[in-house]
């Protein structure tokens, strides 16, 4: 089984973050995994995106054309890979951001207005973590414990943030989960197609 | 040790450390800036010298002088500055002197992009420089594997004396993989002692000359003569490739070295899905070039297909080695763009429908 799946937005954003978390986790499970980023000559505010395969095989092409999920944190990155995702794939959007529902009628479509959830918590800056935690409720493409253990051991320099980022990423998962089907279901459907 | 997970710029910094490499000379330049900014932060660490020169030029003379001295010694660059290196690596295959170099390449000719890129191939494996000369090329396809050719390249440089180049394309550089370094790795090669290094001499042996000046034609021809047959030697004991689908049958061969097989290896699954058969050949060495199994592998089937991130330049060799005993076909992407998995599976198609016209130029 292979999940793969692009992660996009403003740099600044944390699309980059996101990806490493993703990987890190899956890596912890057990599982083959690629992170690769866009490194394009992009500026500050420009668009950031990175692919990453999760995988129980070891991963073939590390570039990836149509992915199962697409995080779109903001409205370019909707428009630039909207059209990409597979059918019967995922699309989270951050509604925070970005204006428009997706056209695509063929996939799961996940809202999630992930500044506004941070903002709500006071910690506007943990809207990348809200981002991450619905983008696992939303695909299960990995365990929710291993994003917390990890979130611990990004912030373990700074005791304080700990808590905020696991308020952050536990809030932003549970506006998504049970809203897309999880990994499991996804791939059987995928195997017909 | 554990799996890490890092990017192919950091690993290959931390494997040469690894390999007892305590020196790096460089010069920045996108996208392999990540192996300069780990080396500088951990060569202080363990006790090694991190010097960002003043120009590639002068970076690459600092590796002859510390590989003069017999020391374990590399750089790293990308196509613009690698270029500006040759001059430095025809002086350190003159003077028989074991470096490393590591080509992140990105897109060229000229300043070009900062994207991936397999466009120093011929570069790389035909030389470069001025001179009669071969480097032995190593060209990984993932973090894990730029690792491990990382400290075979020091082996094998420090045994043949002779620069080694990790060829990696900027997909190698950037991307982040789980990585293991083993503690129980054993050298590919038995090393002799350095007792041809100018380490000072103090009487008690004939002095260690470094040098590729040789103003006689014969005392110079000989040379030549020694350097081919040590060439000759890489050629007959250093070949590597993986096979990938070989001992099946097979209509077309896909040839790729680099993240471009890995690419090839998924479009080989969808393939076989729908009932099309391939193969791949991916080498693991571009000098020495893998020509007799190649040779062996085409005869297996109807065409070959060489996909590369350039306009066709190891599709040479695989022309060299197929020797017009098979159509061989081509499909490159430039100026930093990938091939998808989907792009080399519709070209293997075409392949077999006869819609792909078969090149015949070199």
């Amino acid at each position: 089984m292979q999940y793969d799946m692009i992660i996009a937005g403003f740099g600044g954003q944390g699309a980059l973050l996101i990806g490493k978390m993703l990987a890190y986790a899956g890596m912890h499970q057990g599982k083959e995994v690629s992170w690769l980023p866009s490194y394009g000559p992009e500026m500050r505010g420009g668009t950031a995106n990175c692919t990453v395969v999760v995988s129980d095989r070891p991963v073939g092409s590390p570039v990836i054309k149509s992915p199962r999920a697409l995080l779109a944190l903001n409205l370019p990155s909707l428009d630039k890979f909207e059209d990409s995702v597979r059918a019967d794939g995922v699309i989270l959007v951050n509604t925070s951001m970005v204006n428009r529902d997706p056209r695509r009628t063929d996939v799961k479509v996940v809202k999630v207005a992930a500044n506004d959830i941070a903002n709500g918590l006071g910690n506007p800056r943990g809207a990348n973590m809200v981002a991450l935690g619905a983008f696992v409720g939303a695909t299960g493409v990995v365990d929710m414990k291993e994003v917390e253990s990890l979130v611990r051991e990004t912030f373990s320099r700074k005791p304080a943030l700990v808590e905020v980022n696991l308020k952050a990423v536990r809030a932003g998962f549970e506006a998504a989960v049970g809203t897309a089907p999880a990994v499991a279901e996804a791939s059987q459907s995928n195997a017909n197609g | 040790m554990a799996k890490k997970l890092m990017k192919g710029c950091e690993a290959i910094g931390e494997a040469a450390i690894r390999a007892g490499c305590k020196l790096f000379f460089g010069y920045p330049i996108t996208p392999q800036n990540e192996i300069p900014e780990y080396l500088s932060h951990r060569l202080p660490q363990v006790g090694g010298t991190f010097v960002q020169a003043e120009s590639e030029v002068a970076a690459s003379n600092m590796i002859y002088g510390a590989a003069g001295a017999g020391e374990r010694v590399f750089t790293s660059s990308s196509s613009p500055g690698i270029s500006l290196m040759q001059e430095a690596v025809s002086y350190l295959a003159g003077a028989e002197l074991p470096a490393v170099l590591v080509n992140i390449m990105r897109a060229g000719p000229g300043l070009g992009g900062i994207l991936p890129s397999q466009a120093d191939y011929l570069q790389a494996t035909k030389g470069g420089g001025h001179g009669d000369y071969n480097v032995i090329v190593l060209a990984p396809w993932s973090v894990q594997e730029a690792a491990d050719l990382v400290a075979d390249a020091f082996d094998l440089a420090d045994y043949y004396r002779n620069p080694v180049y990790i060829l990696g394309d900027g997909l190698i550089g950037q991307m982040m993989e789980p990585v293991e370094f083993r503690e129980d790795r054993k050298p590919v090669r038995e090393i002799p002692p350095k007792t041809w290094a100018s380490t000072g001499w103090k009487g008690d042996r004939p002095r260690a000359v470094v040098n590729s000046l040789y103003l006689d034609a014969d005392t110079l021809e000989k040379h030549n003569r020694d350097l081919q047959e040590k060439y000759h030697r890489i050629r007959r004991d250093e070949v590597r490739y993986q096979g990938y689908g070989l001992d099946q049958d097979y209509d077309v061969l896909l040839v790729a070295y680099g993240t471009v097989a890995r690419v090839c290896l998924t479009a080989m699954e969808e393939l076989r899905d729908q009932g099309i058969q391939v193969a791949i050949l991916r080498p693991v060495t571009l000098f020495p070039f893998p020509y007799d199994a190649l040779a062996n592998a085409a005869a297996k089937a109807k065409a070959v297909l060489v996909v590369e991130l350039s306009a066709g330049q190891m599709l040479q060799d695989v022309q060299l080695a197929v020797h017009g005993s098979r159509p061989v076909h081509f499909h490159g992407r430039t100026g930093g763009n990938l091939v998808t998995p989907e792009e080399a599976a519709s070209k293997v198609r075409e392949v077999l429908d006869g819609r792909s016209e078969e090149v015949r130029h070199a």
